[in-house]
Protein backbone atom coordinates (compact mmCIF):
# COMPACT_ATOMS: atom_id res chain seq x y z
CA UNK A 1 0.00 0.00 0.00
CA UNK A 2 3.15 2.30 0.14
CA UNK A 3 5.01 2.20 -3.14
CA UNK A 4 3.64 5.26 -5.64
CA UNK A 5 1.42 4.74 -8.33
CA UNK A 6 1.37 8.06 -9.80
CA UNK A 7 4.27 10.54 -10.19
CA UNK A 8 3.62 13.36 -11.53
CA UNK A 9 7.40 15.32 -12.05
CA UNK A 10 7.64 18.94 -12.37
CA UNK A 11 4.70 19.24 -15.02
CA UNK A 12 3.79 22.76 -16.83
CA UNK A 13 1.00 23.48 -19.56
CA UNK A 14 1.03 26.90 -21.03
CA UNK A 15 -1.57 27.30 -23.92
CA UNK A 16 0.10 29.42 -26.54
CA UNK A 17 -1.82 31.42 -29.04
CA UNK A 18 -1.01 34.02 -31.22
CA UNK A 19 -0.31 37.12 -28.98
CA UNK A 20 -0.46 35.53 -25.96
CA UNK A 21 0.15 32.28 -23.91
CA UNK A 22 -1.43 31.57 -20.32
CA UNK A 23 0.29 29.05 -18.14
CA UNK A 24 -2.75 26.37 -17.03
CA UNK A 25 -0.39 25.06 -14.62
CA UNK A 26 3.00 25.49 -13.65
CA UNK A 27 5.56 22.90 -12.13
CA UNK A 28 3.50 20.50 -10.48
CA UNK A 29 5.01 17.46 -8.64
CA UNK A 30 3.10 14.87 -6.91
CA UNK A 31 3.46 11.66 -5.60
CA UNK A 32 0.30 9.09 -5.12
CA UNK A 33 0.27 6.05 -3.34
CA UNK A 34 -1.64 3.24 -4.28
CA UNK A 35 -5.26 3.00 -2.66
CA UNK A 36 -4.89 6.32 -2.05
CA UNK A 37 -8.17 8.55 -2.76
CA UNK A 38 -6.69 12.24 -3.70
CA UNK A 39 -8.69 15.26 -4.11
CA UNK A 40 -7.21 18.21 -6.14
CA UNK A 41 -9.30 21.29 -4.95
CA UNK A 42 -8.80 24.52 -5.91
CA UNK A 43 -11.29 27.88 -7.38
CA UNK A 44 -12.33 27.34 -11.08
CA UNK A 45 -9.76 28.20 -13.35
CA UNK A 46 -7.01 26.73 -10.99
CA UNK A 47 -5.76 24.33 -14.38
CA UNK A 48 -6.84 21.38 -11.88
CA UNK A 49 -8.67 20.04 -14.98
CA UNK A 50 -6.18 20.59 -17.09
CA UNK A 51 -3.86 18.17 -15.06
CA UNK A 52 -6.50 15.74 -15.21
CA UNK A 53 -6.85 15.69 -18.61
CA UNK A 54 -2.74 15.56 -19.02
CA UNK A 55 -2.81 12.37 -16.69
CA UNK A 56 -6.35 10.82 -18.76
CA UNK A 57 -4.08 11.26 -22.27
CA UNK A 58 -6.35 13.76 -23.49
CA UNK A 59 -4.01 16.55 -23.40
CA UNK A 60 0.22 16.66 -23.84
CA UNK A 61 2.00 18.31 -21.08
CA UNK A 62 4.36 21.45 -22.58
CA UNK A 63 7.14 20.28 -20.20
CA UNK A 64 7.72 17.43 -17.44
CA UNK A 65 6.48 14.06 -17.02
CA UNK A 66 4.35 12.17 -15.32
CA UNK A 67 4.42 8.26 -14.71
CA UNK A 68 1.38 5.65 -13.97
CA UNK A 69 2.44 2.34 -12.73
CA UNK A 70 1.23 -0.36 -14.90
CA UNK A 71 -0.38 -3.55 -13.30
CA UNK A 72 0.58 -6.73 -13.18
CA UNK A 73 -2.58 -7.74 -16.05
CA UNK A 74 -3.35 -6.51 -19.28
CA UNK A 75 -5.58 -4.16 -17.63
CA UNK A 76 -6.17 0.17 -18.67
CA UNK A 77 -3.95 2.36 -16.98
CA UNK A 78 -6.80 5.02 -16.51
CA UNK A 79 -9.92 5.28 -16.91
CA UNK A 80 -12.23 8.71 -16.19
CA UNK A 81 -15.14 9.89 -14.89
CA UNK A 82 -16.37 13.23 -16.72
CA UNK A 83 -18.40 16.29 -15.51
CA UNK A 84 -22.60 15.82 -16.24
CA UNK A 85 -22.28 15.59 -20.25
CA UNK A 86 -20.33 12.43 -20.02
CA UNK A 87 -22.39 9.67 -21.11
CA UNK A 88 -23.18 8.98 -24.92
CA UNK A 89 -26.70 9.89 -25.59
CA UNK A 90 -27.08 7.18 -28.49
CA UNK A 91 -26.04 4.68 -26.06
CA UNK A 92 -28.56 2.86 -23.99
CA UNK A 93 -27.50 2.81 -20.01
CA UNK A 94 -25.97 -0.82 -20.29
CA UNK A 95 -23.98 0.19 -23.67
CA UNK A 96 -22.34 2.86 -21.89
CA UNK A 97 -21.30 1.06 -18.98
CA UNK A 98 -19.65 -1.94 -21.49
CA UNK A 99 -18.52 1.01 -23.37
CA UNK A 100 -14.60 0.70 -22.19
CA UNK A 101 -14.94 -3.14 -21.54
CA UNK A 102 -16.08 -3.54 -25.77
CA UNK A 103 -13.10 -1.03 -26.91
CA UNK A 104 -10.88 -3.32 -25.63
CA UNK A 105 -12.34 -6.44 -26.46
CA UNK A 106 -12.64 -8.12 -23.49
CA UNK A 107 -13.70 -11.67 -23.85
CA UNK A 108 -17.73 -12.38 -23.20
CA UNK A 109 -18.38 -13.48 -20.24
CA UNK A 110 -15.90 -10.79 -18.39
CA UNK A 111 -17.73 -7.89 -20.17
CA UNK A 112 -20.97 -9.34 -19.23
CA UNK A 113 -20.17 -9.59 -15.69
CA UNK A 114 -18.34 -6.85 -14.94
CA UNK A 115 -21.11 -5.15 -17.10
CA UNK A 116 -24.07 -6.63 -14.73
CA UNK A 117 -22.27 -6.71 -11.00
CA UNK A 118 -21.53 -2.56 -11.82
CA UNK A 119 -25.48 -1.64 -12.79
CA UNK A 120 -26.81 -3.94 -10.05
CA UNK A 121 -23.91 -1.63 -7.94
CA UNK A 122 -25.33 1.70 -8.69
CA UNK A 123 -29.13 0.46 -8.64
CA UNK A 124 -29.44 1.02 -12.41
CA UNK A 125 -30.13 -3.20 -13.70
CA UNK A 126 -33.79 -2.09 -14.06
CA UNK A 127 -32.94 1.28 -16.15
CA UNK A 128 -30.55 -0.92 -18.86
CA UNK A 129 -32.49 -0.58 -21.47
CA UNK A 130 -32.66 3.25 -21.48
CA UNK A 131 -30.73 5.91 -23.54
CA UNK A 132 -29.05 8.95 -21.21
CA UNK A 133 -32.17 11.42 -22.45
CA UNK A 134 -34.73 9.14 -20.53
CA UNK A 135 -32.77 9.25 -16.99
CA UNK A 136 -32.60 12.01 -14.12
CA UNK A 137 -29.19 14.02 -14.14
CA UNK A 138 -28.10 11.51 -11.09
CA UNK A 139 -28.36 8.42 -13.01
CA UNK A 140 -26.62 9.24 -15.52
CA UNK A 141 -23.10 10.18 -13.63
CA UNK A 142 -23.92 6.43 -11.85
CA UNK A 143 -23.77 5.14 -15.44
CA UNK A 144 -20.34 7.41 -15.71
CA UNK A 145 -19.21 5.74 -12.36
CA UNK A 146 -20.12 2.42 -13.60
CA UNK A 147 -18.73 2.63 -16.69
CA UNK A 148 -15.06 3.49 -15.24
CA UNK A 149 -15.28 0.77 -12.93
CA UNK A 150 -16.23 -1.99 -14.62
CA UNK A 151 -13.65 -0.81 -17.21
CA UNK A 152 -11.28 -1.80 -14.34
CA UNK A 153 -8.23 0.76 -14.70
CA UNK A 154 -5.36 1.10 -12.88
CA UNK A 155 -6.24 4.57 -11.35
CA UNK A 156 -9.44 6.63 -11.57
CA UNK A 157 -9.57 10.34 -12.55
CA UNK A 158 -12.76 11.95 -11.98
CA UNK A 159 -13.49 15.79 -13.20
CA UNK A 160 -15.87 17.19 -10.81
CA UNK A 161 -18.42 14.45 -11.00
CA UNK A 162 -20.89 15.96 -8.59
CA UNK A 163 -21.38 19.61 -9.65
CA UNK A 164 -23.89 19.46 -11.95
CA UNK A 165 -26.09 18.01 -9.17
CA UNK A 166 -28.32 19.31 -6.52
CA UNK A 167 -27.45 18.80 -3.03
CA UNK A 168 -29.06 16.25 -1.63
CA UNK A 169 -28.27 13.89 -5.26
CA UNK A 170 -24.82 15.10 -4.50
CA UNK A 171 -24.64 13.61 -0.79
CA UNK A 172 -26.22 10.10 -1.99
CA UNK A 173 -23.50 10.16 -5.28
CA UNK A 174 -20.43 10.58 -2.77
CA UNK A 175 -22.08 7.82 -0.53
CA UNK A 176 -22.53 5.43 -3.17
CA UNK A 177 -18.82 6.65 -4.90
CA UNK A 178 -17.48 5.88 -1.60
CA UNK A 179 -19.19 2.21 -0.97
CA UNK A 180 -18.08 1.51 -4.44
CA UNK A 181 -14.64 2.40 -4.06
CA UNK A 182 -13.86 0.58 -0.32
CA UNK A 183 -14.24 -2.49 -2.62
CA UNK A 184 -11.43 -2.18 -4.85
CA UNK A 185 -9.58 0.53 -3.45
CA UNK A 186 -8.34 1.77 -6.40
CA UNK A 187 -6.16 4.87 -6.41
CA UNK A 188 -8.23 7.83 -7.21
CA UNK A 189 -7.44 11.61 -8.60
CA UNK A 190 -10.92 13.25 -7.84
CA UNK A 191 -11.46 17.23 -8.55
CA UNK A 192 -13.18 19.67 -7.02
CA UNK A 193 -14.04 22.96 -6.27
CA UNK A 194 -16.59 21.61 -3.18
CA UNK A 195 -14.47 21.34 -0.17
CA UNK A 196 -16.61 19.52 1.97
CA UNK A 197 -16.59 17.44 -0.87
CA UNK A 198 -12.88 17.31 -0.70
CA UNK A 199 -13.38 16.42 2.66
CA UNK A 200 -15.42 13.73 2.39
CA UNK A 201 -13.77 11.84 -0.04
CA UNK A 202 -9.91 12.33 0.43
CA UNK A 203 -6.86 10.64 2.05
CA UNK A 204 -4.83 13.69 1.16
CA UNK A 205 -6.06 16.83 -0.22
CA UNK A 206 -3.94 19.05 -2.35
CA UNK A 207 -5.01 22.70 -2.42
CA UNK A 208 -4.46 25.13 -5.86
CA UNK A 209 -3.83 28.55 -6.88
CA UNK A 210 -4.75 29.61 -9.66
CA UNK A 211 -3.01 31.49 -12.86
CA UNK A 212 -0.47 29.85 -13.31
CA UNK A 213 -1.86 26.18 -11.36
CA UNK A 214 0.05 25.17 -8.93
CA UNK A 215 -0.37 23.42 -5.69
CA UNK A 216 0.15 25.49 -2.57
CA UNK A 217 -0.17 23.00 0.28
CA UNK A 218 -1.02 19.54 0.95
CA UNK A 219 -3.40 18.21 3.83
CA UNK A 220 -3.82 15.10 5.17
CA UNK A 221 -7.50 13.82 6.08
CA UNK A 222 -7.19 10.86 8.44
CA UNK A 223 -11.11 10.47 9.26
CA UNK A 224 -11.53 6.76 9.85
CA UNK A 225 -13.50 4.99 6.80
CA UNK A 226 -16.07 3.89 6.27
CA UNK A 227 -16.89 7.59 5.84
CA UNK A 228 -20.65 9.41 5.44
CA UNK A 229 -21.71 13.18 5.35
CA UNK A 230 -22.65 13.42 8.84
CA UNK A 231 -19.10 11.75 10.26
CA UNK A 232 -17.98 14.93 8.34
CA UNK A 233 -20.66 17.83 9.49
CA UNK A 234 -20.24 16.43 13.48
CA UNK A 235 -16.41 16.01 13.57
CA UNK A 236 -14.94 18.97 15.08
CA UNK A 237 -11.97 18.62 13.44
CA UNK A 238 -13.14 18.59 10.47
CA UNK A 239 -14.74 21.86 10.69
CA UNK A 240 -11.97 23.53 11.52
CA UNK A 241 -9.81 21.84 8.62
CA UNK A 242 -13.22 23.43 6.38
CA UNK A 243 -12.27 26.81 7.98
CA UNK A 244 -8.46 26.77 7.41
CA UNK A 245 -8.73 25.07 3.83
CA UNK A 246 -11.89 28.26 3.39
CA UNK A 247 -9.19 30.93 4.15
CA UNK A 248 -6.08 29.33 1.96
CA UNK A 249 -8.56 29.48 -1.04
CA UNK A 250 -10.15 32.58 -0.15
CA UNK A 251 -6.66 34.35 -0.09
CA UNK A 252 -6.03 32.30 -3.40
CA UNK A 253 -9.42 33.73 -4.78
CA UNK A 254 -8.41 37.34 -3.54
CA UNK A 255 -4.84 37.50 -4.82
CA UNK A 256 -6.37 36.67 -7.98
CA UNK A 257 -8.52 39.49 -8.27
CA UNK A 258 -5.64 42.46 -7.30
CA UNK B 1 -48.05 7.99 -5.30
CA UNK B 2 -50.28 7.79 -8.72
CA UNK B 3 -53.35 5.96 -7.38
CA UNK B 4 -55.84 4.87 -10.02
CA UNK B 5 -58.98 6.74 -10.43
CA UNK B 6 -61.44 4.16 -10.78
CA UNK B 7 -61.54 2.52 -7.62
CA UNK B 8 -61.14 5.70 -6.01
CA UNK B 9 -63.54 8.43 -4.95
CA UNK B 10 -62.02 11.90 -6.36
CA UNK B 11 -61.66 14.78 -4.26
CA UNK B 12 -62.81 17.98 -5.43
CA UNK B 13 -59.33 19.24 -6.63
CA UNK B 14 -59.06 16.25 -8.83
CA UNK B 15 -62.57 16.36 -10.16
CA UNK B 16 -61.73 20.31 -11.07
CA UNK B 17 -58.43 19.02 -12.83
CA UNK B 18 -59.86 15.68 -14.48
CA UNK B 19 -62.52 18.66 -16.01
CA UNK B 20 -59.27 20.96 -17.13
CA UNK B 21 -58.21 17.56 -18.85
CA UNK B 22 -61.09 16.65 -20.45
CA UNK B 23 -61.36 20.04 -22.05
CA UNK B 24 -57.28 19.99 -23.07
CA UNK B 25 -58.59 16.20 -24.79
CA UNK B 26 -61.62 18.09 -26.68
CA UNK B 27 -58.56 20.57 -27.65
CA UNK B 28 -56.58 18.16 -29.69
CA UNK B 29 -59.18 16.54 -31.05
CA UNK B 30 -60.20 19.64 -32.53
CA UNK B 31 -56.86 20.47 -33.62
CA UNK B 32 -56.50 16.99 -35.31
CA UNK B 33 -59.89 17.38 -37.43
CA UNK B 34 -58.78 20.70 -38.35
CA UNK B 35 -56.04 18.88 -40.08
CA UNK B 36 -58.02 16.57 -41.69
CA UNK B 37 -60.69 19.26 -42.82
CA UNK B 38 -58.79 21.83 -44.39
CA UNK B 39 -57.61 19.69 -47.43
CA UNK B 40 -61.38 18.56 -47.73
CA UNK B 41 -62.73 22.01 -47.55
CA UNK B 42 -60.15 23.30 -50.14
CA UNK B 43 -61.22 20.23 -52.62
CA UNK B 44 -65.08 21.56 -52.07
CA UNK B 45 -64.50 24.92 -52.67
CA UNK B 46 -62.30 24.09 -55.73
CA UNK B 47 -64.99 21.60 -56.99
CA UNK B 48 -67.69 24.10 -56.12
CA UNK B 49 -65.78 27.19 -58.14
CA UNK B 50 -65.00 24.55 -61.03
CA UNK B 51 -68.65 23.52 -61.28
CA UNK B 52 -70.00 26.82 -61.62
CA UNK B 53 -67.69 28.13 -64.07
CA UNK B 54 -65.73 31.03 -61.34
CA UNK B 55 -62.67 29.33 -62.31
CA UNK B 56 -62.31 28.04 -65.90
CA UNK B 57 -63.18 24.49 -65.80
CA UNK B 58 -60.70 24.08 -68.78
CA UNK B 59 -57.77 24.90 -66.93
CA UNK B 60 -58.97 23.63 -63.73
CA UNK B 61 -61.23 20.51 -63.96
CA UNK B 62 -63.16 19.53 -61.05
CA UNK B 63 -61.34 17.53 -58.67
CA UNK B 64 -64.29 15.07 -58.95
CA UNK B 65 -63.33 14.44 -62.58
CA UNK B 66 -59.82 14.06 -61.52
CA UNK B 67 -60.59 10.95 -59.49
CA UNK B 68 -62.52 9.72 -62.15
CA UNK B 69 -59.82 9.86 -64.47
CA UNK B 70 -57.18 9.00 -62.04
CA UNK B 71 -59.24 5.23 -62.28
CA UNK B 72 -59.79 5.62 -66.31
CA UNK B 73 -56.30 5.86 -66.77
CA UNK B 74 -55.34 3.66 -64.13
CA UNK B 75 -57.89 1.14 -65.58
CA UNK B 76 -56.05 1.34 -68.84
CA UNK B 77 -52.76 0.11 -66.67
CA UNK B 78 -51.01 2.80 -68.84
CA UNK B 79 -50.86 4.78 -65.15
CA UNK B 80 -49.26 1.95 -63.77
CA UNK B 81 -46.41 1.47 -66.37
CA UNK B 82 -45.69 5.26 -65.67
CA UNK B 83 -45.16 5.45 -61.78
CA UNK B 84 -43.34 1.95 -61.97
CA UNK B 85 -40.68 4.02 -64.22
CA UNK B 86 -40.36 6.95 -62.34
CA UNK B 87 -40.50 5.04 -59.03
CA UNK B 88 -37.62 3.05 -60.49
CA UNK B 89 -35.62 6.06 -61.33
CA UNK B 90 -36.52 7.99 -58.17
CA UNK B 91 -35.54 5.17 -55.99
CA UNK B 92 -32.53 4.02 -57.62
CA UNK B 93 -31.16 7.73 -58.32
CA UNK B 94 -32.07 8.35 -54.69
CA UNK B 95 -29.56 5.42 -53.58
CA UNK B 96 -27.01 6.42 -56.04
CA UNK B 97 -26.69 9.81 -54.25
CA UNK B 98 -27.66 9.20 -50.96
CA UNK B 99 -24.72 6.24 -49.93
CA UNK B 100 -21.54 7.93 -51.28
CA UNK B 101 -23.03 11.55 -49.61
CA UNK B 102 -23.19 9.84 -46.48
CA UNK B 103 -19.47 8.04 -46.58
CA UNK B 104 -17.93 10.91 -47.77
CA UNK B 105 -19.35 13.20 -45.45
CA UNK B 106 -18.11 11.27 -42.63
CA UNK B 107 -14.73 11.37 -44.36
CA UNK B 108 -15.15 15.40 -44.54
CA UNK B 109 -16.70 15.62 -40.97
CA UNK B 110 -13.82 12.96 -39.52
CA UNK B 111 -10.42 13.75 -41.16
CA UNK B 112 -9.45 17.69 -41.81
CA UNK B 113 -6.98 16.36 -44.83
CA UNK B 114 -10.29 15.11 -46.39
CA UNK B 115 -12.25 17.84 -45.28
CA UNK B 116 -9.61 20.76 -46.70
CA UNK B 117 -9.38 19.25 -49.84
CA UNK B 118 -13.25 18.35 -51.16
CA UNK B 119 -14.68 21.32 -49.24
CA UNK B 120 -13.46 23.94 -52.22
CA UNK B 121 -14.53 21.40 -54.64
CA UNK B 122 -18.23 20.64 -53.04
CA UNK B 123 -18.68 24.56 -52.70
CA UNK B 124 -17.89 25.32 -56.35
CA UNK B 125 -20.35 22.31 -58.01
CA UNK B 126 -23.08 22.86 -55.22
CA UNK B 127 -24.52 25.90 -56.55
CA UNK B 128 -24.40 24.29 -60.54
CA UNK B 129 -28.14 23.00 -60.54
CA UNK B 130 -27.80 19.22 -61.95
CA UNK B 131 -30.67 19.59 -64.27
CA UNK B 132 -28.75 22.10 -65.85
CA UNK B 133 -26.26 19.26 -66.92
CA UNK B 134 -28.77 17.05 -67.94
CA UNK B 135 -27.52 17.91 -71.76
CA UNK B 136 -24.09 16.65 -70.69
CA UNK B 137 -25.36 13.50 -68.63
CA UNK B 138 -27.01 12.20 -71.47
CA UNK B 139 -24.46 12.88 -73.82
CA UNK B 140 -22.86 10.30 -71.46
CA UNK B 141 -25.27 8.00 -70.44
CA UNK B 142 -27.74 8.32 -73.27
CA UNK B 143 -31.21 8.70 -73.10
CA UNK B 144 -31.81 5.67 -70.62
CA UNK B 145 -32.70 5.30 -66.84
CA UNK B 146 -29.14 5.51 -66.12
CA UNK B 147 -29.25 9.15 -67.25
CA UNK B 148 -32.80 9.93 -64.97
CA UNK B 149 -30.94 8.67 -61.74
CA UNK B 150 -27.71 10.13 -62.54
CA UNK B 151 -29.43 13.30 -62.31
CA UNK B 152 -31.43 13.26 -59.17
CA UNK B 153 -28.30 11.21 -57.54
CA UNK B 154 -26.42 14.86 -58.14
CA UNK B 155 -29.32 17.13 -56.91
CA UNK B 156 -29.98 14.47 -53.64
CA UNK B 157 -26.17 14.45 -53.08
CA UNK B 158 -25.14 17.59 -51.86
CA UNK B 159 -28.27 18.42 -48.80
CA UNK B 160 -26.97 14.80 -47.72
CA UNK B 161 -23.32 15.56 -47.73
CA UNK B 162 -23.32 19.10 -46.26
CA UNK B 163 -25.74 17.91 -43.23
CA UNK B 164 -23.99 15.23 -42.57
CA UNK B 165 -20.73 16.76 -42.47
CA UNK B 166 -21.96 18.96 -40.30
CA UNK B 167 -23.73 16.01 -38.18
CA UNK B 168 -20.08 15.23 -37.41
CA UNK B 169 -18.37 18.67 -36.69
CA UNK B 170 -21.26 19.37 -34.59
CA UNK B 171 -20.53 16.32 -32.24
CA UNK B 172 -19.81 17.76 -28.76
CA UNK B 173 -16.16 17.37 -27.98
CA UNK B 174 -17.12 15.36 -24.80
CA UNK B 175 -17.86 12.44 -26.82
CA UNK B 176 -14.60 12.68 -28.50
CA UNK B 177 -12.79 12.31 -25.37
CA UNK B 178 -14.81 9.91 -24.08
CA UNK B 179 -14.15 7.57 -26.41
CA UNK B 180 -10.95 8.51 -26.89
CA UNK B 181 -10.16 7.87 -22.91
CA UNK B 182 -12.06 4.30 -23.21
CA UNK B 183 -9.19 3.11 -26.13
CA UNK B 184 -11.06 3.98 -29.28
CA UNK B 185 -9.62 2.38 -31.94
CA UNK B 186 -10.12 4.58 -35.39
CA UNK B 187 -12.85 2.25 -36.46
CA UNK B 188 -14.68 2.67 -33.23
CA UNK B 189 -14.95 6.21 -33.93
CA UNK B 190 -16.09 6.04 -37.12
CA UNK B 191 -19.16 3.26 -36.26
CA UNK B 192 -20.06 4.05 -32.82
CA UNK B 193 -19.35 8.09 -32.33
CA UNK B 194 -19.14 9.80 -35.96
CA UNK B 195 -22.00 7.90 -37.45
CA UNK B 196 -24.62 7.39 -35.00
CA UNK B 197 -23.61 11.22 -33.13
CA UNK B 198 -24.08 12.84 -37.16
CA UNK B 199 -27.19 10.37 -38.05
CA UNK B 200 -29.85 12.56 -37.02
CA UNK B 201 -28.50 15.58 -39.32
CA UNK B 202 -27.97 13.35 -41.97
CA UNK B 203 -31.61 11.76 -41.53
CA UNK B 204 -32.68 16.03 -42.05
CA UNK B 205 -30.75 15.85 -44.99
CA UNK B 206 -32.17 12.88 -46.64
CA UNK B 207 -35.80 13.90 -45.68
CA UNK B 208 -34.35 17.15 -48.29
CA UNK B 209 -32.73 14.91 -50.47
CA UNK B 210 -36.13 13.36 -50.98
CA UNK B 211 -38.08 16.28 -51.69
CA UNK B 212 -35.67 16.86 -53.99
CA UNK B 213 -35.44 13.57 -55.84
CA UNK B 214 -39.36 14.33 -56.97
CA UNK B 215 -38.70 17.48 -58.00
CA UNK B 216 -35.99 16.39 -60.25
CA UNK B 217 -37.41 13.47 -61.51
CA UNK B 218 -40.24 15.24 -62.74
CA UNK B 219 -38.08 17.87 -64.58
CA UNK B 220 -35.74 15.59 -65.90
CA UNK B 221 -38.46 13.39 -67.35
CA UNK B 222 -40.06 16.59 -69.04
CA UNK B 223 -36.96 17.12 -70.87
CA UNK B 224 -35.62 13.81 -72.19
CA UNK B 225 -38.07 10.96 -71.60
CA UNK B 226 -40.98 8.98 -73.11
CA UNK B 227 -42.33 7.26 -70.34
CA UNK B 228 -42.70 8.40 -66.16
CA UNK B 229 -44.67 10.81 -64.36
CA UNK B 230 -42.79 13.66 -65.50
CA UNK B 231 -43.47 12.77 -68.96
CA UNK B 232 -46.97 12.02 -68.59
CA UNK B 233 -47.37 16.06 -67.21
CA UNK B 234 -45.59 17.06 -69.61
CA UNK B 235 -47.07 15.16 -72.67
CA UNK B 236 -51.12 16.49 -71.28
CA UNK B 237 -50.29 19.29 -70.75
CA UNK B 238 -48.83 19.91 -74.21
CA UNK B 239 -52.16 17.95 -75.68
CA UNK B 240 -54.05 20.11 -73.43
CA UNK B 241 -55.77 17.24 -71.44
CA UNK B 242 -55.48 18.89 -68.09
CA UNK B 243 -57.62 16.32 -66.50
CA UNK B 244 -54.55 13.77 -66.69
CA UNK B 245 -52.51 16.64 -66.35
CA UNK B 246 -53.89 16.92 -62.89
CA UNK B 247 -53.48 13.37 -62.30
CA UNK B 248 -50.07 13.26 -62.71
CA UNK B 249 -49.60 16.40 -60.11
CA UNK B 250 -51.56 14.67 -57.54
CA UNK B 251 -49.24 11.20 -57.78
CA UNK B 252 -46.42 13.44 -57.40
CA UNK B 253 -47.57 15.10 -54.27
CA UNK B 254 -48.90 11.49 -53.09
CA UNK B 255 -45.35 10.41 -53.67
CA UNK B 256 -43.92 12.96 -51.66
CA UNK B 257 -46.10 12.44 -48.92
CA UNK B 258 -46.00 8.80 -48.23
CA UNK B 259 -41.89 8.74 -48.63
CA UNK B 260 -41.78 11.57 -45.60
CA UNK B 261 -43.50 9.48 -43.46
CA UNK B 262 -41.46 6.38 -44.92
CA UNK B 263 -38.57 8.43 -43.28
CA UNK B 264 -40.08 9.84 -40.29
CA UNK B 265 -40.82 6.08 -39.22
CA UNK B 266 -37.44 5.05 -40.42
CA UNK B 267 -35.92 7.81 -38.42
CA UNK B 268 -37.45 7.00 -35.34
CA UNK B 269 -36.38 2.89 -35.76
CA UNK B 270 -32.68 4.32 -36.30
CA UNK B 271 -32.59 7.24 -33.81
CA UNK B 272 -34.23 5.59 -30.90
CA UNK B 273 -32.52 7.49 -28.12
CA UNK B 274 -34.04 11.04 -30.09
CA UNK B 275 -36.85 12.28 -28.00
CA UNK B 276 -40.03 13.71 -30.29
Amino acid sequence: MTESKIKVDHLTKVFFKKHSSVAAIKDISLDIKEGEFVCLLGPSGCGKTTLLRILAGLEKPSTGEYTIAPGKENKPLQSMIFQEQGVIPWMTVENNVSFGLRMRHAPKDELKERTEYYLDKVGLTEFRHLYPSEISGGMKQRVSIARAFANDPEILLMDEPFAALDEQNKFILQEELLSIWEETHKTVVFITHSIDEALLLSDRIFLMSAQPGTITREKKIDLPRPRNIEMVRSNPKMGEEFVDIWQHLQEAVLEKRH
Amino acid sequence: MEKSISTYKMTQSESVEQQLWKKSVRRNRAFKALTIASPILLLIIWEILSRTAMIDPRFFPPPSLIILEFFHLGATGQLFHHVGISLYRIVGGFFLGVIPAIIIGLLMGMYLPVRYTLQPLVMALMPIPTLALMPIIIIVFGINDISKMVTIAGSVFFPVLINTVAGVTNIDRIYLDIAKNYGAKSKDYFFKIALPGALPMMMEGIQMGQAIALLTIVAAEMIGANSGIGYLIWTKYKTFVLKDMYVGLVLISFFGYFFSLLLRGLQRKLIPWQKS
